[in-house]
């Protein structure tokens, strides 16, 4: 086992019954790296977290931190500490004593247990703060003390389970910099939890987006965000716009895909993968596609004809929803502060062309 | 609440006479049967013997007319009853009421905590509802007749000897009632529902991730228990050990049908003045030590839900 | 759900029995659940054993002799038996509708007003409950004695109404005190007098608590010994005072007998408030 590498869950199960809450997931988390676990509320991504925390034992499958297969192992004999969603701060202790909690068992003296837990509240900006009790604190604070209290345990893996949940909107974009900046300076190992996109992407060097106990898709964030390769990680990234084509020619990483489109569409795919006349699915993000009144064919884009449904303005963007002739739905972005050239054109009810460049065809993987 | 009631007055037009008429009154009618009752019934007889606790005993059980109202307030012989309420002659009795008490409660409380553990955190929650009738029955049914069911259990021909002289165990039978582990027996038995459901109300809201979080950070069970679990729960602790000492210290039946004359407790002592020795006097100043001892504790136990922050529980 | 599952998982742990942490090893539970059963064991042993007697031929022994309904008949024949469950079924009855009413009254006023003298009234209503039944006992036969009221049936009703205002005013303002106040607003907003309000919306949703504290004052009232025994006059006897008695003289099957009809009525009253209060979204009664 390489050095680098700070977990390995192997071919891990979780079941509930007959519910398989995590389903055979193997994955790695690197040393020093800022890992995400995103999924909707129910995808097992906290029953994942909470096995590697040890609050749930896997049904099968091994968990390593480290060289060292703690899969058995309680929490309290674990090498990882853990910010809960609900920050879980003993109420009946004050904060500079909920820091050093765990302190107490790691055969330090009083008052280095003390100092330490007083360098993690610096850390965290929280100094001044020793005597208050949690019920004193606002959201953000109680935050900061959880997440201080788990560092001064200096663990090899910190824990996250949806640590910005309870946060308003300002906040949390705040934190999620800061939080971001703390795991780089200390070059800790974080393991994140959330259910929100934009999230996992201001943060995470690598996302895993997990569905229905199993991980989709494993891959660095921009990746994740912009080469979606499952049509439910492209819907839960924001790209909602499924086309359906057929595998005309392939050769030499050149594919051309044919179907509803008025020409091919040439993109970059493994001749291995595709024959010619396999069905194939592909997505196009809805701030690549554009409108026109023309089909397009300038510059090698591709087009299809649509009916106007709807247009929804949303501040920033405004959003039109069309549909092409075999029934499909698309939602296409236009930027307020750079509309589209024939913008004033479209009306709802109208036909118009809506087309992109090959470029941004984002193929799913073929499905067996 | 009457600030709100007032502002609703105002608010719902048609019935702003009306309400504007009842709230001065309407508490104060509602209240008056209550006070009626309870002030007649209960205060007063209370003040009553509170007076007379400080009389002295006619010849036949009534109360000796005082002659000389300034001497026998100067000389002190008011307090003669409780002068001989210390006596020596009575330690030995508030003694045994007092350490069967403190037993009782303890036992009370090392046996109730997990069996509430168990019903609040680990059963099943389909399980819960059944569990805790299960804790409350007893609770409320006749605590005569449970007292009494000890007595078949214990007794001579009981059915513990009899098992066991059948077994070949034992050739005599044992004495197991008439003494104090007797009146142990019964005060545990009768009081436990009493320790149960106090701590399993505060077991109960204990929020399960702190456990986690102890244990995350390194506490193994026994520590976490200790760090975390009795802390959080103490609310419940304080109650439970209020619940079960009252009643126990000031307990009466259970040492009559199991103790025997050995096992006297305060309580047969003042039920001794009233029907047997006929001093009421006396009996009233014991009956009232034992009042302010019950109330003393419970002022104890109300400052320290209020340094604590907590809302008591009881 | 699995939306359950991710948003709660201390209760998953809780149930799970693989889960460790928040919640104790497999052993520590096998240990507490083995603990639990012979708790309620203790419990409920005595309680059967004494009913199992009730029915056992033997006079003298605890030895199984055989199954007979005759002791239940003999209760039949005894006229001081009878008479103490007529006398007890008198009282309780009384106290029940007396110390319902009143304490209900006081409840409404607990828990709807600010006035003065509130606290004052609550520490009162706090007395019966805290106070050792002795010293209410003796309390009060000194002070009927005192003022020559003569010890009758009345002065156990009286007695037991004292002490049980308070619990009816306590489940009651326990109900009250999960009672949505802009039910009533609405009632009134509609039309409806104080009066009219009062009997069509308040008393309806407080009913479950004035029947679950009018149970719970059944109970108390018809099982009281401790007070009964001081001011219960001549012919007045209840039937704890009989089974004390009785009991008091020697064990006879009789009295395992009487014990368990009256464990029964308790039990069925008991089972009858519990429901109600579930009923009732939890009456309220916590939190």
């Amino acid at each position: 086992m390489s050095e680098s590498i700070s977990v390995e869950i192997q071919e891990v199960s979780k079941r509930f019954g007959d519910f398989a809450a995590v389903n055979r997931v193997s994955l790695t988390i690197q040393k020093g790296e800022f890992f995400s676990l995103l999924g909707p509320s129910g995808c097992g991504k906290t029953t994942l977290l909470r096995m590697i925390g040890g609050f749930e034992l896997p049904t099968e499958g091994r968990i390593l931190i480290g060289d060292k297969d703690v899969t058995h192992l309680p929490p309290y004999k674990r090498p990882v500490n853990m910010v809960f969603q609900s920050y879980a701060l003993f109420p009946h202790l004050n904060v500079i004593d909920n820091v050093a909690f765990g302190l107490r068992y790691r055969k330090l003296s009083s008052s280095a247990a003390q100092q330490k837990a007083r360098d993690s509240l610096n850390l965290v900006r929280m100094a001044g703060y020793e005597d208050r009790m949690p019920g004193q604190l606002s959201g953000g604070q109680r935050q900061r003390v959880a997440l201080a209290r788990a560092l001064a345990m200096e663990p090899e893996v910190l824990l996250l389970d949806e640590p910005l949940g309870a946060l308003d909107q300002k906040l949390r974009k705040e934190v999620q910099l800061e939080l971001k900046n703390l795991q780089k300076s200390l070059g800790l190992t974080f393991v994140f939890v959330t259910h929100d996109q934009e999230e996992a992407l201001t943060m995470s060097d690598r996302i895993a987006v997990m569905n229905q106990g199993r991980v989709e898709q494993l891959d660095a964030s921009h990746h994740v965000f912009e080469y979606p390769k499952t049509e439910f990680v492209a819907q839960f990234m924001g790209a909602p716009n499924f086309f359906t084509g057929v595998v005309k020619s392939i050769a030499e990483g050149l594919m051309y895909i044919g179907g509803r489109t008025d020409a091919d569409i040439r993109v970059r795919a493994s001749s291995d993968a595709w024959r010619p006349e396999d069905p194939i699915r592909f997505v196009v993000r809805p701030e690549k596609l554009d409108l026109r009144t023309k089909s397009g064919t300038s510059d090698g884009e591709v087009s299809i004809e649509v009916t106007i449904e709807d247009r929804v303005y949303q501040g920033v963007n405004t959003v039109w929803v069309v549909r092409s002739d075999d029934g499909e739905r698309y939602f296409i972005y236009e930027q307020n502060d750079r509309p589209f050239q024939e913008s004033g054109r479209f009306r709802v009810g109208g036909r118009a062309f809506m087309s992109w460049n090959p470029r941004d065809t984002v193929v799913m993987e073929k499905t067996s | 609440m009457g600030v709100k009631r007032t502002t609703t007055g105002t608010r719902t037009g048609t019935s702003v006479k009306e309400e504007a008429a009842t709230p001065k009154k309407a508490p104060y009618l509602l209240i008056t049967p209550a006070w009626l009752v309870i002030g007649l019934f209960f205060l007063l007889p209370l003040i009553f013997i509170f007076v007379i606790s400080f009389g002295a005993r006619g010849t036949y059980g009534g109360l000796k007319p005082i002659a000389d109202w300034g001497a026998y307030l100067l000389s002190g012989e008011f307090l003669a009853n409780y002068r001989q309420s210390l006596e020596p002659l009575y330690w030995p009795i508030y003694w045994r009421s007092f350490w069967m008490a403190v037993v009782t409660t303890g036992l009370c409380l090392v046996i109730s905590y997990p069996i509430a553990y168990y019903i609040a955190i680990i059963a099943p929650a389909r399980w819960k509802n059944l569990l805790l009738a299960l804790v409350v029955i007893p609770f409320w049914t006749s605590f005569l007749i449970r007292t009494y069911a000890w007595v078949l259990i214990l007794r001579t021909e009981g059915l513990i000897n009899t098992v066991l002289m059948q077994a070949g165990l034992i050739n005599a039978p044992l004495d197991l009632l008439y003494n104090e582990f007797a009146v142990m027996v019964g005060l545990v038995y009768g009081e436990l529902p009493f320790m149960i459901l106090p701590l399993y109300a505060s077991l109960e809201k204990l929020d399960l991730t702190l456990l986690e979080a102890s244990s995350d950070l390194g506490a193994n069970h026994p520590s976490t228990f200790w760090r975390v679990t009795v802390p959080l729960t103490m609310p419940g602790i304080v109650a439970g050990i209020v619940l079960v000492f009252i009643p126990s210290i000031g307990q009466f039946v259970v040492s009559d049908l199991l103790g025997g004359a050995k096992s006297m407790l305060v309580g047969n002592l003042i039920q001794n003045q009233f029907a047997i020795a006929r001093n009421k006097p006396f009996g009233s100043a014991i009956a009232f030590e034992l009042t302010a001892v019950v109330l003393l504790l419970l002022l104890a136990y109300a400052w320290w839900s209020k340094k604590k922050g907590q809302e008591a529980m009881l | 759900m699995p939306d359950s599952l991710e948003t709660s998982p201390q209760f998953v742990g809780a149930r799970e029995p693989a889960a460790r942490g928040a919640t104790p090893f497999r052993w520590e539970r096998k240990l507490m659940g083995l603990h639990s059963a012979l708790v309620y064991f203790f419990l409920y042993a005595p309680i059967v054993i004494l009913i199992v007697f009730s029915f056992n031929e033997a006079r003298q022994t605890a030895r199984w002799e055989g199954f007979t309904f005759q002791w239940y008949g003999k209760l039949m024949e005894n006229k001081l038996i009878l008479r103490s469950v007529q006398n007890s079924l008198i009282v309780a009855g009384a106290t029940t509708l007396a110390s319902t009413i009143i304490g209900t009254l006081a409840a409404l006023a607990l828990g709807r007003y600010a006035f003065r003298g509130k606290g004052a009234t609550q520490a009162a209503l706090f007395l019966p409950i805290i106070i050792p039944e002795i010293v209410f006992g003796v309390a009060l036969v000194t002070f009927f004695g005192a003022v020559q009221f003569q010890l009758s049936i009345w002065t156990v009703i009286i007695s037991h109404v004292a002490f049980s205002i308070s619990y009816v005013a306590i489940v009651v303002r326990a109900r009250l005190a999960g009672f949505d106040r802009s039910l009533e607003e609405a009632a009134m907003d509609l039309g409806a007098g104080p009066i009219q309000t009062f009997f069509r919306v308040t008393l309806p949703l407080i009913l479950p608590g004035v029947i679950a504290g009018a149970l719970l004052v059944f109970t108390i009232s018809i099982d009281d010994y401790v007070v009964s025994s001081f001011v219960a006059g001549a012919g007045a006897t209840t039937l704890p005072i009989q089974i004390y008695s009785m009991i008091k003289v020697g064990v006879t099957p009789e009295v395992n007998a009487v014990s368990t009809l009256l464990l029964l009525v308790t039990v069925v009253m008991i089972l009858f408030a519990q429901r109600l209060q579930q009923q009732s979204g939890d009456g309220g009664n916590k939190r």
